[in-house]
């Protein structure tokens, strides 16, 4: 474990934690972007470029804006008065330790999971690529057409808040 | 002798790299290429400034600065003693961290896009493998800091600006990005120093810039609009509006928060001119071969110094959009136009090259061009406006 990947961990886990106890929703998305980039920064300390690039380009990019859009247009920006934990947190957090516990616990001893770590190979971007356009070219086609009808969905919502005025 | 002085640069960084133990070579040479890269394109900010007004009071018939030096030349140390000194007020009620970090959140990005621009032969800090990606990824993170900024004014001014920039920056984004997307796709490469390796050369009297073909020329034109709406630049400065929301998401800035606000945006200007020009104008490369003596990083500044005065000319000369029409004309003309682009791109790398090919990419890009401007205008009445307040 090197120096670098302590602080992007540390730095990742830090601001997830942040997203979740601050009392600000704008606070928590801001928080959220760092934890964003932290795994950017992962991706590209595992010498994968193009990954990493796009992560930042998509959720710091549009992600990030996007929430703190819907935050900002769906209700006021003053933090709420009520405790931002539940009441049965402490019940939440064992649940959650055991549940991570058990999970953990069967993929180290699965036998399906190989436990040497195969050799890294650089992908280059063009490497992608080509993937992309020969072997993956259907699931790709799939992404883009539920983009399409997503997008397709949004304008028609717009559209019809539109006429009813 | 033109080989040395093209090279000065790169010699004289190797020359103290070499100086140093080999341990810390790297480490180096990475410090040497950023203090290079922010030395120069402040100081090309500070002579950006004062251009920009002499320019700009020229078309308004003014003189512009002239107090300071010779010729008004030394404004930008004026400027820059007063921002300094000058007391930095944050608001009562703004959310002081935010308030802080904003103008660091945008002016560290757009020094990381400068790294992947190469402003000479052998003169690029990081030649990375998926360049241009990298450069659209740092620029996404501007878009965070003027939300920033806007939101934690506590301020409806701000915070209007602040939206307002971030719709036209999204909106904008995407002709961008399919503009550069033509140029990646006939060079088969993200990287910067391959796409600028792929415009050497020159084929009759022209070189073989992607400017020079009907695809590279509809997407430079594209490109270099849409870097105007991305640096929020007239006429797509409704984010600042001064005459309607004062001055947008920087209104809370005072001393030197707000120099680094302005700063960020120039330096953004340069990154998105050098990306411009390493896409469609030839990099380094020289216009014409008898011309390739003159040192390329001359080349690579001197087209970003007539980028700049373009920016500068079109500030002078254009009224601002309204919010609708800047709406309009970036999802209903300029992405469309973006996308039969990509076709026109392809159509060219798949026709045999002559005067066919030409005919063939020239009406593809004339014709949905025309047609959708006329689509576009249909059913709204034009005319000469009179103005007769100057009568």
């Amino acid at each position: 474990m090197s120096v670098a990947f302590a602080l992007i961990a540390g730095l990742t886990v830090a601001s997830a934690v942040a997203a979740m106890t601050l009392r600000n929703l704008v606070h928590c998305a801001l928080a959220l972007t760092v934890t964003f980039a932290g795994l950017g920064a992962f991706y590209l300390q595992l010498d994968a470029q193009f990954v990493g690039f796009a992560q930042i380009l998509v959720y710091i990019g549009a992600v990030a804006i996007l929430i703190v859009f819907a935050i900002l247009l769906t209700r006021g920006s003053e933090p709420p008065m009520q405790p931002v934990f539940s009441s049965t947190w402490a019940v939440g957090t064992v649940i959650a330790v055991v549940v991570f516990g058990v999970l953990a616990g069967m993929i180290l001893s699965s036998k399906a999971v190989p436990h040497e770590i195969p050799p890294v190979r650089a992908a280059t971007v063009r490497q992608i690529g080509d993937q992309l356009m020969t072997k993956y070219i259907l699931p790709l086609e799939v992404v883009g057409l539920l983009l399409t009808a997503a997008l397709i969905g949004a304008v028609i919502i717009a559209m019809q808040d539109k006429q009813t005025k | 002798m033109a080989e040395t002085l093209d090279q000065l640069f790169v010699r004289l960084k190797e020359q103290l790299v070499s100086l140093l133990p080999a341990t810390r070579q790297p480490l180096g040479s990475a410090l040497i290429s950023v203090a290079a890269i922010i030395l120069v394109f402040a100081g090309l900010f500070a002579i950006t400034t004062v251009l920009e007004r002499k320019g700009l009071g020229r078309i308004q018939n003014r003189y512009g600065p002239n107090r300071v030096g010779p010729y008004g030349i030394l404004q930008p140390l004026a400027d820059m003693l007063k921002t300094i000194v000058k007391e930095d007020i944050v608001p009562h009620t703004a959310d002081k961290v935010v308030h802080f970090l904003a103008p660091l959140v945008l002016v560290a990005p757009v020094f990381l896009a400068l790294a992947v621009v190469p402003v000479g032969r052998n003169m690029v800090a990081m030649d990375i493998d998926a360049g241009v990606l990298f450069f659209f990824a740092v620029g996404a993170a501007t878009e965070l800091s003027v939300f920033m900024a806007g939101w934690s004014s506590r301020n409806k001014y701000s915070l209007l600006g602040a939206m307002r920039a971030i719709a036209q920056m999204i909106s904008y984004e995407v002709p961008l990005i399919l503009s550069a997307v033509s140029v990646i796709m006939m060079v088969g490469s993200l990287s910067t120093v391959r796409i600028v390796e792929a415009q050497a050369g020159y084929s009759a009297w022209l070189p073989d810039w992607h400017v020079f073909t009907p695809w590279g020329l509809a997407g430079f034109i594209l490109f270099m609009i849409s870097a105007t709406a991305e640096s929020n630049r007239s006429p797509f400065d409704l984010p600042e509006g001064e005459s309607e929301i004062i001055a947008g998401y920087y209104l809370e800035y005072s001393g030197f928060k707000f120099a680094l606000f302005f700063l960020g945006e120039y330096i953004g200007m340069f990154a998105v001119s050098g990306l411009a020009i390493t896409l469609f104008l030839g990099g380094w490369h020289a216009p014409l071969p008898f011309l390739a003596w003159i040192p390329s990083y001359v080349w690579f500044f001197g087209k970003l110094l007539a980028l700049i005065a373009g920016f500068i000319w079109v500030r002078g000369t254009l009224p601002r959009l309204r919010m609708d029409q800047l709406m309009n004309f970036a999802w209903k003309f300029m992405l469309p136009i973006a996308l039969i682009n990509v076709a026109t791109a392809g159509v060219w790398h798949f026709m045999d090259p002559g005067f066919a090919r030409w005919m063939v990419c020239s009406l593809l890009v004339v014709g949905p061009y025309v047609a959708l401007g006329r689509a576009l205008f249909a059913g709204r009445k034009l005319s000469w406006r009179m103005y007769s307040y100057a009568d």
